[in-house]
């Protein structure tokens, strides 16, 4: 076993990357996971955990997990990852934006330990990394299928928070749809939570109230699912595969698949090769995956199979102007591509949502 | 068939004494069998919940933390809750007084001085009374349960706090997230040893204690306090307001729960949040009656409490059992509290045959 891991490192130092000077392997890693949620919420941290079980599968008896579940944001995670620190974890994945301060605080009292922040941009210390996936590439193509499939022209958006992440998956979602109607209407409501089943559902019976036929949804529970289901509309899954709660109502699923980027990142710990970084990968990199599409005519799941086959290849980018923001104003001139940078600081819709973003 | 509970002849103390004690020792018992038949093993299960937070330095430090919101809240219900004022609103109060001491940081970040700290303390002190004082003003001017408006209270405060983060008090270099500008070095409570993370936060909880110990035991108002909780109309003929108490009480309380709200904002936070207490407010009364609503035994008896935040976190992280046994036990240590101590006052009795007229049950 030491001499594969010896081989791969020599490997990699072959590859060109420069490992670092001190770069030691391990015989076994300890890694830690902590969720906003709970495990069981068939979504955001649900997703996390079935990374972590993926990892545990792959590395068998080198690996060692432990994870902390429904840890509210604040204090408390502060306490919950030095909690973490001090029982021999090696390398700890902190998997909500909120936690970003409490990350890069106790990252700078435990320099040998290794931090890796989801979706946050504070990386004030070099053992903090920082990793995100491109949903929103999924996104544009669940906006198409909506398009087609609603009969109203409408779809219903339940949001979590407006910050960028969440804004490009609704415009995305929103040139999607006109990319095949452009008269297409969709309606925002912003709950204010990643996970609270209740509000949620709400949220789905408003949108349905007032006539959308589709719910796509930024939060992390079943709820809209499976009231969209009681009502007889479609709906989109979200973070996982969620067909079990609806399985006549799920068109298909924007599923993140954090399995690989958590077995890359605890390997280079156990390499010892292990470097700071900003990771952003998609559907190419196969974190963005696509549930089977279904539900659909097979006219319909043709255009999204060919969409998500030209977004994996790199040969389209949901965000290709023209693009005008919600202002009427220009935003991307005709065959400009949006720049990653200018994407993580997204702050406005584009043109066409009927909604106003909260400011 | 029904069940009557009747009022003993007399009350032994040492069981009075041993209440807590025994509704421990059978929260433990219920939590073997709770273990066991989650397939843990109940030693190791009840060793990272209740010995191995205890072990290490660090992680009594957090103890201190995490017991302050507690402790300073329930010293002041116990006042409240003494002189028969029923304040179940002192999470709105805390979250208040968080706000009003988070003015200066926050809105005028730009004046840094020494003297922003103490000021903070006056403001969360004034803004958590202030709160308190409208079902004060209610219940005595025009006699409504205090239960139910101090409780609304509450969700008016969540509210408004979640609307302040979203909108006026939005960091604006924090990507739309909502949280407020983390606060200035002057801001910051200080530790009260180099060494440790312990903040005044504490500090201010054991001062209070003592000092409300002191008063309750030692003068005339704690006296007056008792005296009107057990008859108002006694107190009366002594010569006491249980108007006044009314305002007294919660003017108290909601300033104690408004400082614990800046002590946890300036202290741990270092910002607002649209969520800044996982429930100090309504854990505190639990905290409040198994202390016995005596200030000193509160102070044990918030270090318990915290101790079983603590501890769900390390046996999640030891034994992998799930965060909502730590919310189970909690309920089982209030459940079997106000179990024995309404045993050791009433006796149950089984009545057969149809109910008397008039017989209160």
């Amino acid at each position: 076993m030491k001499k594969t891991l010896f081989l791969l490192a020599a490997a990699t130092a072959l590859a060109g990357i420069a490992a670092p000077a001190n770069a030691q392997g391990m015989d076994k890693v300890k890694a830690c996971f902590i969720y906003v949620g709970p495990v069981g919420d068939f979504g955001w941290s649900y997703q996390h955990d079935q990374g972590r079980l993926y990892v545990e599968e792959k590395l068998g008896d080198k690996l060692e997990t432990a994870y902390l579940e429904s840890v509210p944001e604040g204090a408390d995670s502060e306490r919950a990852l030095e909690r973490f620190a001090r029982s021999g974890c090696n390398i700890i994945f902190t998997t909500s934006f909120g936690y970003m301060d409490a990350t890069n605080k106790v990252a700078k009292d435990f320099p040998d330990i290794k931090f890796e922040h989801a979706t946050g941009y504070k990386r004030e210390h070099p053992n903090v990394a920082t990793y995100d996936s491109k949903f929103f590439q999924g996104r544009y193509v669940i906006g198409q299928i909506a398009a087609k499939m609603s009969k109203t022209g409408s779809a219903g958006y339940i949001a979590s928070f407006p910050i960028p992440e969440v804004v490009q998956g609704i415009n995305s979602f929103m040139l999607g749809a006109q990319s095949v109607n452009p008269e297409f209407k969709l309606k925002v409501v912003w709950v204010n939570t990643w996970f609270d089943p209740g509000k949620e559902a709400d949220a789905a019976k408003v949108l349905l109230d007032g006539g959308v036929d589709i719910l796509t949804q930024h939060t992390d529970s079943t709820a809209p699912m499976q009231v969209a289901a009681e009502r007889g509309a479609y709906a989109f899954g979200q973070a996982s595969e969620m067909i079990a709660f609806g399985p006549n109502t799920q068109l298909t699923s924007i599923i993140d698949e954090w399995g690989p980027y958590y077995m890359e990142r605890i390997t280079a710990v156990l390499e010892g090769t292990w470097e700071q970084q900003a990771t952003w990968a998609g559907m190419a990199e196969g974190h963005v995956v696509m549930a089977p599409y279904t539900n659909m005519p097979d006219d319909v799941k043709a255009m999204a199979e060919e969409t998500e086959a030209k977004i994996t290849s790199g040969e389209f980018h949901p965000f290709t102007g023209p693009i005008k923001k919600q202002d009427g104003s220009e935003w991307l001139a005709e065959g400009q591509v949006a720049e990653d940078g200018e994407l993580a600081g997204l702050n406005f819709y584009v043109a066409g949502i009927d909604d106003q973003l909260p400011q | 068939m029904r069940i009557e509970l009747q009022k003993r002849d007399g009350v032994s103390t040492l069981f009075a004494v041993l209440s807590p004690f025994v509704a421990l020792g059978l929260t433990l018992i219920a939590g073997v069998i709770l273990f066991v038949a989650l397939g843990k093993d109940p030693v190791a299960a009840l060793y990272s919940f209740f010995i191995e937070p205890l072990t290490e330095i660090w992680s009594l430090h957090e103890l201190a933390i995490k017991a302050a919101p507690l402790i300073l809240i329930a010293v002041g219900l116990s006042v409240c809750f003494r002189s028969n004022n029923w304040n179940i609103g002192a999470e709105g109060q805390f979250i208040i007084g968080a706000m009003a001491g988070s003015i200066l940081p926050v809105v005028f970040h730009g004046w840094q001085s020494p003297l922003v700290l103490p000021l903070m303390i006056v403001f969360a002190m004034i803004g958590g009374a202030a709160y308190a004082a409208i079902p004060a003003f209610l219940k005595a001017r025009l006699n409504t349960n205090e239960i139910l408006t101090s409780l609304m209270l509450v969700y008016v405060a969540q509210l408004f706090l979640d609307w302040t983060v979203r909108g006026p008090w939005r960091n604006p270099e924090g990507f739309n997230f909502p949280e407020t500008r983390n606060f200035h070095d002057y801001a910051v409570l200080p530790r009260i040893i180099e060494t440790g993370k312990t903040h005044w936060g504490f500090g201010f909880a054991l001062i209070a204690a003592i000092v409300l110990w002191f008063v309750m035991r030692r003068t005339l108002k704690g006296f007056e306090i008792t005296v009107l909780g057990q008859s108002a109309r006694a107190g009366r003929f002594a010569g006491f307001s249980d108007k006044k108490m009314v305002y007294f009480a919660f003017l108290l309380s909601g300033a104690l729960a408004g400082l614990a709200g800046m002590a946890e904002v300036s202290g741990s936070i270092e910002q607002l949040r649209p969520v800044i207490s996982p429930g100090y407010g309504f854990t505190a009364i639990i905290v409040a009656f198994l202390g016995r609503l005596n200030p000193l035994g509160i102070v044990a008896a918030g270090l318990v409490l915290a101790l079983t935040y603590l501890g769900g976190e390390a046996a999640q992280i030891s034994i992998g059992i799930t965060d909502k046994v730590t919310r189970l036990f909690q309920g089982l240590l209030l459940f079997f509290v106000l179990g024995c101590d309404t045993l050791i006052h009433y006796r149950i009795r089984l009545v057969f045959g149809a109910a008397q007229k008039g017989s209160a049950a």
